[in-house]
Protein backbone atom coordinates (compact mmCIF):
# COMPACT_ATOMS: atom_id res chain seq x y z
CA UNK A 1 0.00 0.00 0.00
CA UNK A 2 1.84 3.14 -1.16
CA UNK A 3 1.61 6.10 1.52
CA UNK A 4 -0.77 8.45 -1.12
CA UNK A 5 -3.73 5.73 -0.36
CA UNK A 6 -2.98 5.68 3.57
CA UNK A 7 -3.49 8.98 4.01
CA UNK A 8 -6.31 9.08 2.14
CA UNK A 9 -7.42 6.19 4.72
CA UNK A 10 -6.44 8.43 7.27
CA UNK A 11 -8.43 11.31 6.30
CA UNK A 12 -11.59 9.39 5.65
CA UNK A 13 -10.91 7.73 9.21
CA UNK A 14 -10.67 10.76 11.08
CA UNK A 15 -13.16 12.85 9.64
CA UNK A 16 -15.80 9.45 10.45
CA UNK A 17 -14.44 9.89 13.77
CA UNK A 18 -15.05 13.75 14.25
CA UNK A 19 -18.80 13.83 12.53
CA UNK A 20 -19.03 11.00 15.31
CA UNK A 21 -17.93 12.71 18.14
CA UNK A 22 -19.87 15.95 16.61
CA UNK A 23 -22.91 13.67 16.81
CA UNK A 24 -22.38 12.37 20.38
CA UNK A 25 -21.60 16.02 21.69
CA UNK A 26 -25.13 16.95 20.03
CA UNK A 27 -27.22 13.89 22.13
CA UNK A 28 -25.30 14.55 25.44
CA UNK A 29 -26.20 18.26 25.46
CA UNK A 30 -29.90 17.03 26.36
CA UNK A 31 -28.70 14.10 28.49
CA UNK A 32 -26.23 16.75 29.92
CA UNK A 33 -28.87 19.61 30.94
CA UNK A 34 -31.40 16.86 32.39
CA UNK A 35 -28.93 15.38 34.20
CA UNK A 36 -27.57 18.64 36.24
CA UNK A 37 -31.64 19.55 36.41
CA UNK A 38 -32.21 16.46 38.10
CA UNK A 39 -29.00 16.88 40.45
CA UNK A 40 -29.78 19.87 41.69
CA UNK A 41 -33.61 20.59 41.24
CA UNK A 42 -34.79 16.69 41.92
CA UNK A 43 -34.64 16.98 45.46
CA UNK A 44 -37.12 20.40 45.63
CA UNK A 45 -39.57 18.51 43.80
CA UNK A 46 -42.21 17.27 46.25
CA UNK A 47 -45.56 17.23 46.27
CA UNK A 48 -45.75 21.13 48.05
CA UNK A 49 -44.07 22.12 44.97
CA UNK A 50 -47.24 21.80 42.83
CA UNK A 51 -49.99 22.57 45.15
CA UNK A 52 -48.36 25.62 47.26
CA UNK A 53 -47.45 28.99 46.70
CA UNK A 54 -43.84 30.25 46.61
CA UNK A 55 -42.68 30.45 50.21
CA UNK A 56 -41.38 33.90 51.54
CA UNK A 57 -37.79 34.29 51.72
CA UNK A 58 -36.21 32.53 54.03
CA UNK A 59 -38.73 30.26 55.23
CA UNK A 60 -38.31 27.53 52.86
CA UNK A 61 -40.60 25.02 51.31
CA UNK A 62 -43.39 26.09 49.24
CA UNK A 63 -43.81 25.62 45.74
CA UNK A 64 -44.72 26.93 42.49
CA UNK A 65 -48.46 25.72 41.93
CA UNK A 66 -49.62 29.66 40.79
CA UNK A 67 -46.65 29.68 38.12
CA UNK A 68 -47.88 25.95 36.86
CA UNK A 69 -51.48 27.21 36.43
CA UNK A 70 -50.39 30.25 35.28
CA UNK A 71 -48.36 28.96 31.82
CA UNK A 72 -50.98 26.77 31.70
CA UNK A 73 -53.11 29.69 31.49
CA UNK A 74 -51.29 31.01 29.52
CA UNK A 75 -51.11 28.44 26.96
CA UNK A 76 -54.60 28.16 26.69
CA UNK A 77 -54.57 32.02 25.38
CA UNK A 78 -52.13 31.10 22.99
CA UNK A 79 -53.82 28.16 21.46
CA UNK A 80 -57.12 29.87 21.21
CA UNK A 81 -54.90 32.98 19.21
CA UNK A 82 -52.22 30.35 17.39
CA UNK A 83 -54.09 27.32 16.45
CA UNK A 84 -56.98 29.02 14.43
CA UNK A 85 -55.41 31.28 13.19
CA UNK A 86 -52.48 29.27 11.79
CA UNK A 87 -54.83 26.29 10.95
CA UNK A 88 -56.89 28.56 8.59
CA UNK A 89 -54.20 30.53 7.24
CA UNK A 90 -52.81 26.85 6.59
CA UNK A 91 -55.59 25.78 4.62
CA UNK A 92 -55.73 29.12 2.57
CA UNK A 93 -52.43 28.92 1.76
CA UNK A 94 -52.90 25.17 0.57
CA UNK A 95 -56.15 24.88 -0.78
CA UNK A 96 -56.82 28.35 -2.51
CA UNK A 97 -53.87 30.99 -2.89
CA UNK A 98 -52.26 31.47 -5.93
CA UNK A 99 -48.72 31.22 -6.21
CA UNK A 100 -47.55 34.72 -6.01
CA UNK A 101 -50.02 35.37 -2.89
CA UNK A 102 -48.74 31.47 -1.19
CA UNK A 103 -45.11 33.41 -1.89
CA UNK A 104 -45.48 36.32 0.45
CA UNK A 105 -47.89 34.59 3.11
CA UNK A 106 -44.81 32.19 2.99
CA UNK A 107 -42.23 34.37 3.12
CA UNK A 108 -43.82 36.78 6.05
CA UNK A 109 -44.46 33.37 8.35
CA UNK A 110 -41.31 32.63 7.75
CA UNK A 111 -40.10 35.74 8.88
CA UNK A 112 -42.03 36.58 11.86
CA UNK A 113 -41.23 32.71 12.51
CA UNK A 114 -37.84 34.35 12.72
CA UNK A 115 -38.38 37.79 14.66
CA UNK A 116 -36.73 37.47 18.25
CA UNK A 117 -39.00 36.63 21.00
CA UNK A 118 -38.24 39.37 23.43
CA UNK A 119 -39.44 41.40 19.57
CA UNK A 120 -42.59 39.58 19.89
CA UNK A 121 -42.95 40.62 23.82
CA UNK A 122 -42.67 44.35 23.09
CA UNK A 123 -44.97 44.69 20.51
CA UNK A 124 -47.55 42.50 22.49
CA UNK A 125 -46.68 45.75 25.28
CA UNK A 126 -47.45 47.94 23.10
CA UNK A 127 -51.19 46.81 22.17
CA UNK A 128 -51.76 44.74 25.32
CA UNK A 129 -50.11 46.62 27.96
CA UNK A 130 -49.55 50.15 27.42
CA UNK A 131 -53.48 51.04 26.51
CA UNK A 132 -54.56 49.40 29.46
CA UNK A 133 -51.79 50.27 32.18
CA UNK A 134 -51.33 46.75 33.40
CA UNK A 135 -49.56 44.14 32.86
CA UNK A 136 -52.25 41.18 31.97
CA UNK A 137 -52.51 37.08 31.65
CA UNK A 138 -54.48 38.44 28.41
CA UNK A 139 -51.64 39.95 27.08
CA UNK A 140 -48.81 37.24 27.70
CA UNK A 141 -51.25 34.90 25.70
CA UNK A 142 -51.22 37.30 23.09
CA UNK A 143 -47.49 37.62 22.88
CA UNK A 144 -47.18 33.61 23.12
CA UNK A 145 -50.13 32.80 20.35
CA UNK A 146 -48.43 35.45 17.68
CA UNK A 147 -45.58 33.07 18.54
CA UNK A 148 -47.41 29.85 17.81
CA UNK A 149 -48.97 31.26 14.30
CA UNK A 150 -46.47 30.24 11.69
CA UNK A 151 -45.01 27.65 13.03
CA UNK A 152 -48.94 26.17 12.82
CA UNK A 153 -49.66 27.65 9.60
CA UNK A 154 -46.26 26.74 7.69
CA UNK A 155 -46.88 22.88 8.81
CA UNK A 156 -50.29 22.77 8.08
CA UNK A 157 -49.78 23.67 4.57
CA UNK A 158 -46.95 21.31 4.65
CA UNK A 159 -49.14 18.56 5.46
CA UNK A 160 -52.35 19.00 3.72
CA UNK A 161 -49.89 19.33 0.48
CA UNK A 162 -48.79 16.17 1.22
CA UNK A 163 -52.42 14.41 0.81
CA UNK A 164 -52.67 13.11 -3.14
CA UNK A 165 -54.69 14.80 -5.08
CA UNK A 166 -56.52 11.82 -6.12
CA UNK A 167 -58.14 12.88 -2.88
CA UNK A 168 -59.65 15.93 -3.37
CA UNK A 169 -60.84 15.02 -6.84
CA UNK A 170 -62.56 11.90 -5.68
CA UNK A 171 -64.65 14.19 -2.99
CA UNK A 172 -65.60 16.80 -5.66
CA UNK A 173 -66.72 14.18 -8.34
CA UNK A 174 -68.98 13.49 -5.78
CA UNK A 175 -70.46 16.51 -5.74
CA UNK A 176 -68.87 18.24 -2.75
CA UNK A 177 -67.95 21.81 -2.82
CA UNK A 178 -64.07 23.19 -2.12
CA UNK A 179 -64.48 23.65 1.69
CA UNK A 180 -66.67 20.78 1.67
CA UNK A 181 -63.88 18.41 0.49
CA UNK A 182 -61.01 20.53 2.54
CA UNK A 183 -62.85 19.62 5.65
CA UNK A 184 -64.12 16.01 5.31
CA UNK A 185 -61.30 14.33 3.20
CA UNK A 186 -58.21 16.73 3.25
CA UNK A 187 -57.59 17.87 6.64
CA UNK A 188 -58.57 14.50 8.54
CA UNK A 189 -56.31 12.81 5.74
CA UNK A 190 -53.39 15.02 7.48
CA UNK A 191 -54.91 15.55 10.97
CA UNK A 192 -51.97 13.37 12.58
CA UNK A 193 -49.00 15.74 11.20
CA UNK A 194 -51.78 18.79 11.50
CA UNK A 195 -51.92 18.02 15.36
CA UNK A 196 -48.12 17.04 16.13
CA UNK A 197 -47.13 20.47 14.52
CA UNK A 198 -49.66 21.97 16.65
CA UNK A 199 -47.95 19.93 20.40
CA UNK A 200 -44.77 21.21 18.94
CA UNK A 201 -45.66 24.53 18.60
CA UNK A 202 -47.10 24.60 22.14
CA UNK A 203 -44.12 22.73 23.76
CA UNK A 204 -42.07 25.64 21.58
CA UNK A 205 -44.03 28.74 23.48
CA UNK A 206 -44.15 27.06 26.76
CA UNK A 207 -40.63 27.49 27.44
CA UNK A 208 -40.47 31.25 26.34
CA UNK A 209 -39.61 33.94 28.63
CA UNK A 210 -38.34 36.82 27.14
CA UNK A 211 -42.32 38.09 25.56
CA UNK A 212 -43.77 37.24 29.42
CA UNK A 213 -41.34 39.53 31.03
CA UNK A 214 -43.27 42.74 30.22
CA UNK A 215 -46.57 41.68 29.16
CA UNK A 216 -47.43 38.43 32.02
CA UNK A 217 -44.88 40.11 34.51
CA UNK A 218 -45.25 36.95 37.06
CA UNK A 219 -46.98 37.51 40.41
CA UNK A 220 -46.06 36.04 43.94
CA UNK A 221 -49.56 34.65 44.86
CA UNK A 222 -52.42 33.54 42.13
CA UNK A 223 -53.54 35.33 39.83
CA UNK A 224 -56.59 37.24 40.68
CA UNK A 225 -57.88 36.87 37.19
CA UNK A 226 -57.27 37.04 33.11
CA UNK A 227 -57.09 40.56 33.21
CA UNK A 228 -54.30 40.60 36.05
CA UNK A 229 -50.07 40.03 35.65
CA UNK A 230 -49.94 35.77 36.75
CA UNK A 231 -46.71 33.78 37.25
CA UNK A 232 -45.36 31.36 34.87
CA UNK A 233 -43.15 28.68 34.91
CA UNK A 234 -40.13 30.47 32.57
CA UNK A 235 -40.84 33.95 34.56
CA UNK A 236 -40.09 32.45 37.60
CA UNK A 237 -36.92 31.00 36.73
CA UNK A 238 -35.93 33.70 35.67
CA UNK A 239 -36.47 35.60 38.50
CA UNK A 240 -35.54 33.00 41.24
CA UNK A 241 -32.32 32.38 39.57
CA UNK A 242 -31.13 35.83 39.76
CA UNK A 243 -32.43 36.11 43.23
CA UNK A 244 -29.77 35.66 46.29
CA UNK A 245 -31.04 32.72 47.92
CA UNK A 246 -29.82 29.05 47.93
CA UNK A 247 -33.25 27.95 48.53
CA UNK A 248 -34.87 29.88 45.41
CA UNK A 249 -31.99 28.48 43.81
CA UNK A 250 -33.25 25.00 44.16
CA UNK A 251 -36.67 26.30 42.82
CA UNK A 252 -35.68 27.46 40.37
CA UNK A 253 -34.01 24.10 38.80
CA UNK A 254 -36.80 22.45 40.04
CA UNK A 255 -39.20 24.62 37.83
CA UNK A 256 -36.58 24.80 34.92
CA UNK A 257 -36.90 19.89 35.58
CA UNK A 258 -40.84 20.55 35.46
CA UNK A 259 -41.00 22.43 32.31
CA UNK A 260 -38.38 20.44 30.27
CA UNK A 261 -40.70 17.20 31.65
CA UNK A 262 -43.83 18.84 30.10
CA UNK A 263 -41.63 19.65 26.82
CA UNK A 264 -40.73 16.15 26.55
CA UNK A 265 -43.81 14.49 27.08
CA UNK A 266 -45.50 16.48 24.48
CA UNK A 267 -42.63 15.61 22.09
CA UNK A 268 -42.64 12.43 22.91
CA UNK A 269 -46.98 12.21 22.47
CA UNK A 270 -46.69 14.26 19.47
CA UNK A 271 -44.34 11.32 17.78
CA UNK A 272 -46.07 8.80 18.94
CA UNK A 273 -49.51 10.64 16.65
CA UNK A 274 -47.09 10.70 14.38
CA UNK A 275 -45.75 7.24 14.02
CA UNK A 276 -49.35 6.01 14.50
CA UNK A 277 -48.91 6.42 10.52
CA UNK A 278 -50.47 8.64 8.06
CA UNK A 279 -53.64 7.64 7.32
CA UNK A 280 -53.26 7.99 3.61
CA UNK A 281 -50.46 5.37 1.84
CA UNK A 282 -48.54 7.27 -0.82
CA UNK A 283 -48.97 5.81 -3.81
CA UNK B 1 -46.29 17.51 -35.16
CA UNK B 2 -47.06 20.42 -33.17
CA UNK B 3 -50.28 19.89 -30.99
CA UNK B 4 -51.28 23.44 -31.97
CA UNK B 5 -50.75 23.02 -35.62
CA UNK B 6 -54.73 21.32 -36.66
CA UNK B 7 -53.40 18.28 -38.46
CA UNK B 8 -55.25 18.19 -41.74
CA UNK B 9 -57.49 15.28 -41.28
CA UNK B 10 -61.02 15.07 -41.33
CA UNK B 11 -63.18 14.00 -37.93
CA UNK B 12 -64.99 10.53 -39.27
CA UNK B 13 -68.01 10.81 -36.76
CA UNK B 14 -70.26 7.97 -37.38
CA UNK B 15 -73.53 8.99 -35.92
CA UNK B 16 -73.97 5.46 -33.85
CA UNK B 17 -76.90 3.92 -36.09
CA UNK B 18 -77.92 0.73 -34.65
CA UNK B 19 -76.44 -1.63 -37.54
CA UNK B 20 -75.42 -4.63 -35.23
CA UNK B 21 -77.45 -7.56 -34.63
CA UNK B 22 -77.54 -7.35 -30.54
CA UNK B 23 -79.51 -4.15 -30.79
CA UNK B 24 -82.69 -3.14 -30.95
CA UNK B 25 -84.31 -1.58 -34.33
CA UNK B 26 -84.71 1.63 -33.44
CA UNK B 27 -81.61 4.55 -32.60
CA UNK B 28 -80.19 4.91 -28.75
CA UNK B 29 -81.55 7.65 -27.10
CA UNK B 30 -78.67 10.41 -26.21
CA UNK B 31 -78.36 10.81 -22.30
CA UNK B 32 -75.47 13.38 -23.19
CA UNK B 33 -74.48 15.27 -26.31
CA UNK B 34 -70.96 16.65 -26.70
CA UNK B 35 -71.00 19.18 -29.59
CA UNK B 36 -67.79 20.93 -31.44
CA UNK B 37 -65.81 20.48 -28.20
CA UNK B 38 -62.46 21.98 -28.21
CA UNK B 39 -60.00 22.18 -25.36
CA UNK B 40 -57.03 24.42 -23.97
CA UNK B 41 -54.41 23.80 -21.27
CA UNK B 42 -53.11 27.30 -21.79
CA UNK B 43 -51.55 27.71 -25.76
CA UNK B 44 -51.82 23.89 -26.62
CA UNK B 45 -55.23 22.49 -27.84
CA UNK B 46 -55.47 18.87 -27.09
CA UNK B 47 -59.37 18.38 -28.11
CA UNK B 48 -60.28 19.06 -32.02
CA UNK B 49 -63.64 19.60 -32.81
CA UNK B 50 -65.19 16.85 -30.98
CA UNK B 51 -68.78 15.57 -31.80
CA UNK B 52 -70.26 12.43 -29.69
CA UNK B 53 -72.91 11.47 -27.96
CA UNK B 54 -73.47 8.97 -25.01
CA UNK B 55 -75.93 6.88 -25.24
CA UNK B 56 -78.70 5.98 -22.26
CA UNK B 57 -78.10 2.91 -20.40
CA UNK B 58 -75.07 1.89 -22.66
CA UNK B 59 -71.64 1.20 -22.26
CA UNK B 60 -69.02 3.99 -24.38
CA UNK B 61 -65.77 3.08 -24.34
CA UNK B 62 -63.07 5.91 -25.28
CA UNK B 63 -59.76 4.29 -26.86
CA UNK B 64 -56.78 5.80 -28.12
CA UNK B 65 -53.20 5.89 -27.49
CA UNK B 66 -51.35 7.84 -24.29
CA UNK B 67 -51.78 11.66 -24.58
CA UNK B 68 -54.72 11.38 -27.61
CA UNK B 69 -56.80 12.88 -25.15
CA UNK B 70 -59.73 10.23 -24.18
CA UNK B 71 -59.08 11.60 -20.21
CA UNK B 72 -59.17 14.81 -21.10
CA UNK B 73 -62.25 14.09 -22.71
CA UNK B 74 -63.58 12.02 -19.90
CA UNK B 75 -62.97 14.68 -17.72
CA UNK B 76 -64.67 17.51 -19.09
CA UNK B 77 -68.27 15.61 -18.92
CA UNK B 78 -68.29 16.49 -15.14
CA UNK B 79 -65.86 19.48 -15.60
CA UNK B 80 -63.34 17.96 -13.71
CA UNK B 81 -61.04 19.81 -15.70
CA UNK B 82 -61.74 22.82 -14.03
CA UNK B 83 -59.60 22.01 -11.15
CA UNK B 84 -56.67 22.33 -13.67
CA UNK B 85 -55.48 25.76 -13.61
CA UNK B 86 -55.30 27.27 -17.45
CA UNK B 87 -57.54 24.66 -18.74
CA UNK B 88 -60.29 25.80 -20.81
CA UNK B 89 -63.03 24.30 -22.62
CA UNK B 90 -65.16 25.85 -25.87
CA UNK B 91 -68.50 23.87 -27.24
CA UNK B 92 -71.39 22.45 -25.57
CA UNK B 93 -72.18 19.67 -23.70
CA UNK B 94 -75.45 18.40 -22.79
CA UNK B 95 -77.05 16.18 -20.39
CA UNK B 96 -80.60 15.08 -20.84
CA UNK B 97 -80.67 18.40 -23.23
CA UNK B 98 -79.06 20.92 -20.87
CA UNK B 99 -75.60 22.31 -21.37
CA UNK B 100 -73.54 21.31 -18.44
CA UNK B 101 -71.59 24.07 -18.21
CA UNK B 102 -74.15 26.35 -17.18
CA UNK B 103 -75.01 24.32 -14.40
CA UNK B 104 -74.34 24.30 -11.02
CA UNK B 105 -71.21 22.15 -10.76
CA UNK B 106 -71.74 20.54 -7.20
CA UNK B 107 -75.02 19.43 -8.29
CA UNK B 108 -73.83 18.29 -11.73
CA UNK B 109 -71.33 16.09 -10.42
CA UNK B 110 -74.10 14.50 -8.25
CA UNK B 111 -75.87 13.73 -11.69
CA UNK B 112 -72.45 12.47 -13.04
CA UNK B 113 -70.04 10.11 -10.65
CA UNK B 114 -66.57 9.08 -11.44
CA UNK B 115 -64.00 6.21 -10.81
CA UNK B 116 -60.39 7.53 -11.16
CA UNK B 117 -57.39 5.30 -12.68
CA UNK B 118 -55.73 4.65 -9.29
CA UNK B 119 -58.64 3.64 -6.28
CA UNK B 120 -58.81 6.77 -4.23
CA UNK B 121 -60.85 5.22 -0.96
CA UNK B 122 -60.95 8.27 1.58
CA UNK B 123 -59.24 7.68 5.00
CA UNK B 124 -62.52 6.42 6.35
CA UNK B 125 -64.34 3.19 6.68
CA UNK B 126 -65.83 0.97 4.47
CA UNK B 127 -69.00 2.10 5.04
CA UNK B 128 -68.15 6.02 5.52
CA UNK B 129 -66.68 6.02 2.10
CA UNK B 130 -69.88 5.00 0.56
CA UNK B 131 -72.38 6.81 2.44
CA UNK B 132 -70.21 10.13 1.65
CA UNK B 133 -71.88 11.27 -0.88
CA UNK B 134 -75.40 10.68 0.99
CA UNK B 135 -73.86 12.62 4.04
CA UNK B 136 -72.75 15.65 2.11
CA UNK B 137 -75.93 16.14 -0.15
CA UNK B 138 -78.24 15.47 2.77
CA UNK B 139 -79.91 12.70 1.34
CA UNK B 140 -83.10 11.78 3.03
CA UNK B 141 -82.21 7.83 2.17
CA UNK B 142 -82.12 5.65 5.23
CA UNK B 143 -78.02 5.43 4.56
CA UNK B 144 -77.43 2.14 5.64
CA UNK B 145 -79.89 0.68 3.56
CA UNK B 146 -78.47 2.73 0.21
CA UNK B 147 -75.21 1.75 1.52
CA UNK B 148 -75.57 -1.78 1.29
CA UNK B 149 -77.71 -1.63 -1.60
CA UNK B 150 -74.83 0.35 -3.74
CA UNK B 151 -71.89 -2.35 -2.51
CA UNK B 152 -74.58 -4.94 -3.77
CA UNK B 153 -74.32 -3.36 -6.93
CA UNK B 154 -70.70 -3.28 -7.03
CA UNK B 155 -70.25 -6.71 -6.40
CA UNK B 156 -68.55 -6.36 -2.87
CA UNK B 157 -71.33 -6.90 -0.18
CA UNK B 158 -70.59 -10.12 0.36
CA UNK B 159 -66.66 -9.90 1.17
CA UNK B 160 -67.44 -6.73 3.55
CA UNK B 161 -70.61 -7.46 4.78
CA UNK B 162 -68.78 -8.05 7.82
CA UNK B 163 -66.54 -5.48 8.42
CA UNK B 164 -67.96 -2.52 7.18
CA UNK B 165 -65.76 -0.40 9.68
CA UNK B 166 -62.98 -1.46 9.18
CA UNK B 167 -60.38 0.93 7.36
CA UNK B 168 -60.88 1.19 3.30
CA UNK B 169 -57.44 0.96 2.92
CA UNK B 170 -57.51 -2.83 4.23
CA UNK B 171 -58.76 -4.05 1.05
CA UNK B 172 -56.95 -4.93 -1.86
CA UNK B 173 -56.77 -2.84 -4.98
CA UNK B 174 -59.38 -4.09 -6.45
CA UNK B 175 -61.86 -4.59 -3.97
CA UNK B 176 -61.23 -0.40 -3.08
CA UNK B 177 -61.77 -0.09 -6.84
CA UNK B 178 -65.32 -1.48 -6.39
CA UNK B 179 -65.49 0.26 -3.41
CA UNK B 180 -65.16 3.50 -5.01
CA UNK B 181 -67.73 2.27 -7.51
CA UNK B 182 -70.09 1.94 -5.15
CA UNK B 183 -69.26 5.22 -3.52
CA UNK B 184 -70.28 6.47 -6.78
CA UNK B 185 -73.68 4.79 -7.30
CA UNK B 186 -74.52 5.85 -3.78
CA UNK B 187 -75.92 8.89 -4.95
CA UNK B 188 -77.88 7.49 -7.86
CA UNK B 189 -75.81 9.10 -10.75
CA UNK B 190 -77.37 9.04 -14.24
CA UNK B 191 -74.34 8.97 -15.76
CA UNK B 192 -70.78 6.62 -14.32
CA UNK B 193 -67.35 7.91 -15.78
CA UNK B 194 -64.52 5.49 -15.41
CA UNK B 195 -60.71 6.84 -16.31
CA UNK B 196 -59.33 3.60 -17.00
CA UNK B 197 -60.55 1.98 -13.85
CA UNK B 198 -58.33 -1.18 -14.23
CA UNK B 199 -55.39 -0.35 -14.91
CA UNK B 200 -53.98 -0.30 -11.33
CA UNK B 201 -55.55 -3.56 -11.19
CA UNK B 202 -54.37 -7.44 -11.69
CA UNK B 203 -55.99 -9.84 -14.24
CA UNK B 204 -58.91 -11.02 -11.86
CA UNK B 205 -59.78 -7.49 -10.27
CA UNK B 206 -60.55 -6.70 -13.72
CA UNK B 207 -62.39 -9.90 -14.74
CA UNK B 208 -64.87 -8.84 -11.78
CA UNK B 209 -64.76 -4.85 -12.75
CA UNK B 210 -65.75 -5.87 -16.33
CA UNK B 211 -68.30 -8.08 -15.48
CA UNK B 212 -69.83 -5.36 -13.25
CA UNK B 213 -69.91 -2.95 -15.68
CA UNK B 214 -71.96 -4.97 -17.80
CA UNK B 215 -74.70 -5.68 -15.23
CA UNK B 216 -74.61 -1.54 -14.36
CA UNK B 217 -75.90 -0.96 -18.12
CA UNK B 218 -79.25 -1.22 -16.32
CA UNK B 219 -78.97 1.82 -13.66
CA UNK B 220 -77.20 3.94 -15.44
CA UNK B 221 -75.48 4.83 -18.63
CA UNK B 222 -71.29 4.52 -18.40
CA UNK B 223 -68.83 5.36 -20.25
CA UNK B 224 -65.44 4.09 -19.97
CA UNK B 225 -61.62 4.86 -20.89
CA UNK B 226 -59.55 2.52 -21.67
CA UNK B 227 -56.42 1.89 -23.25
CA UNK B 228 -56.95 -1.74 -23.55
CA UNK B 229 -58.95 -2.21 -27.12
CA UNK B 230 -59.88 -5.83 -25.81
CA UNK B 231 -61.24 -4.24 -22.66
CA UNK B 232 -63.49 -1.94 -24.91
CA UNK B 233 -64.34 -4.60 -27.19
CA UNK B 234 -66.04 -6.89 -24.10
CA UNK B 235 -67.98 -4.60 -21.92
CA UNK B 236 -68.71 -1.73 -24.79
CA UNK B 237 -71.99 -1.17 -26.78
CA UNK B 238 -70.02 2.01 -28.79
CA UNK B 239 -66.70 2.61 -28.97
CA UNK B 240 -64.90 6.36 -29.77
CA UNK B 241 -61.47 6.55 -31.24
CA UNK B 242 -59.73 9.11 -30.21
CA UNK B 243 -55.61 10.35 -32.11
CA UNK B 244 -54.35 13.43 -31.01
CA UNK B 245 -57.13 15.22 -29.55
CA UNK B 246 -59.46 14.08 -32.91
CA UNK B 247 -62.16 11.81 -32.69
CA UNK B 248 -61.28 9.45 -35.65
CA UNK B 249 -63.91 7.53 -35.52
CA UNK B 250 -67.52 7.02 -32.90
CA UNK B 251 -68.95 3.66 -33.65
CA UNK B 252 -71.02 0.60 -32.42
CA UNK B 253 -68.23 -1.49 -31.23
CA UNK B 254 -68.89 -4.80 -33.17
CA UNK B 255 -68.66 -2.72 -36.10
CA UNK B 256 -65.53 -0.77 -34.73
CA UNK B 257 -63.58 -3.97 -34.35
CA UNK B 258 -64.93 -5.94 -37.31
CA UNK B 259 -65.13 -3.22 -39.84
CA UNK B 260 -63.96 -0.31 -39.57
CA UNK B 261 -64.34 2.68 -41.74
CA UNK B 262 -61.42 4.65 -40.82
CA UNK B 263 -58.13 3.19 -42.06
CA UNK B 264 -56.21 4.74 -38.53
CA UNK B 265 -58.47 3.07 -36.79
CA UNK B 266 -57.95 -0.97 -38.42
CA UNK B 267 -54.35 0.31 -37.90
CA UNK B 268 -54.43 1.15 -34.24
CA UNK B 269 -57.09 -2.01 -33.43
CA UNK B 270 -54.66 -4.04 -35.31
CA UNK B 271 -52.09 -3.39 -33.21
CA UNK B 272 -49.97 -1.72 -35.73
CA UNK B 273 -49.76 1.43 -33.67
CA UNK B 274 -50.04 2.49 -30.09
Amino acid sequence: MNARLRWRKFVSNFMLTLTGICAAIAVSALFFILGYLVYHGGTSINWDFFTKLPAPVGEGGGGMANAIVGSAKLLLLASFIGIPIGFFGGIYMAEFSNSSIAFVVRFAADLLNGVPSIVIGIFAYTVAVLPFKHFSTWAGGLALGIMMIPITLRSTEEFLHSVPRALREGAMALGASKWKTIMSVVVPAAYRGIMTAILLALARVAGETAPLLFTALGNRFWSPGWNQPTASLPAMIYSYALSAFEDWHRQAWAAGLVLLALILIVNIFARVILARGTAVPRS
Amino acid sequence: MHASVRPAVSVNVNPPTVSSGREAASPPTMRMNINKVNFFYGQKQTLFDINMGIATSKVTALIGPSGCGKSTLLRTFNRMHETVRGARLQGEILLDGQNILSQDVTLLRRRIGMVFQRPNPFPKSIFDNVAYGLKINGSKLPIAEAVEKSLRHAALWDEVKDHLHKSAYELSGGQQQRLCIARGLAVEPEVLLLDEPCSALDPISTAKIEELLVQLKDLCTIAIVTHNMQQAARVSDYTAFLLMGQLVEFSPTPQMFTTPSDPRTEAYITGRFG
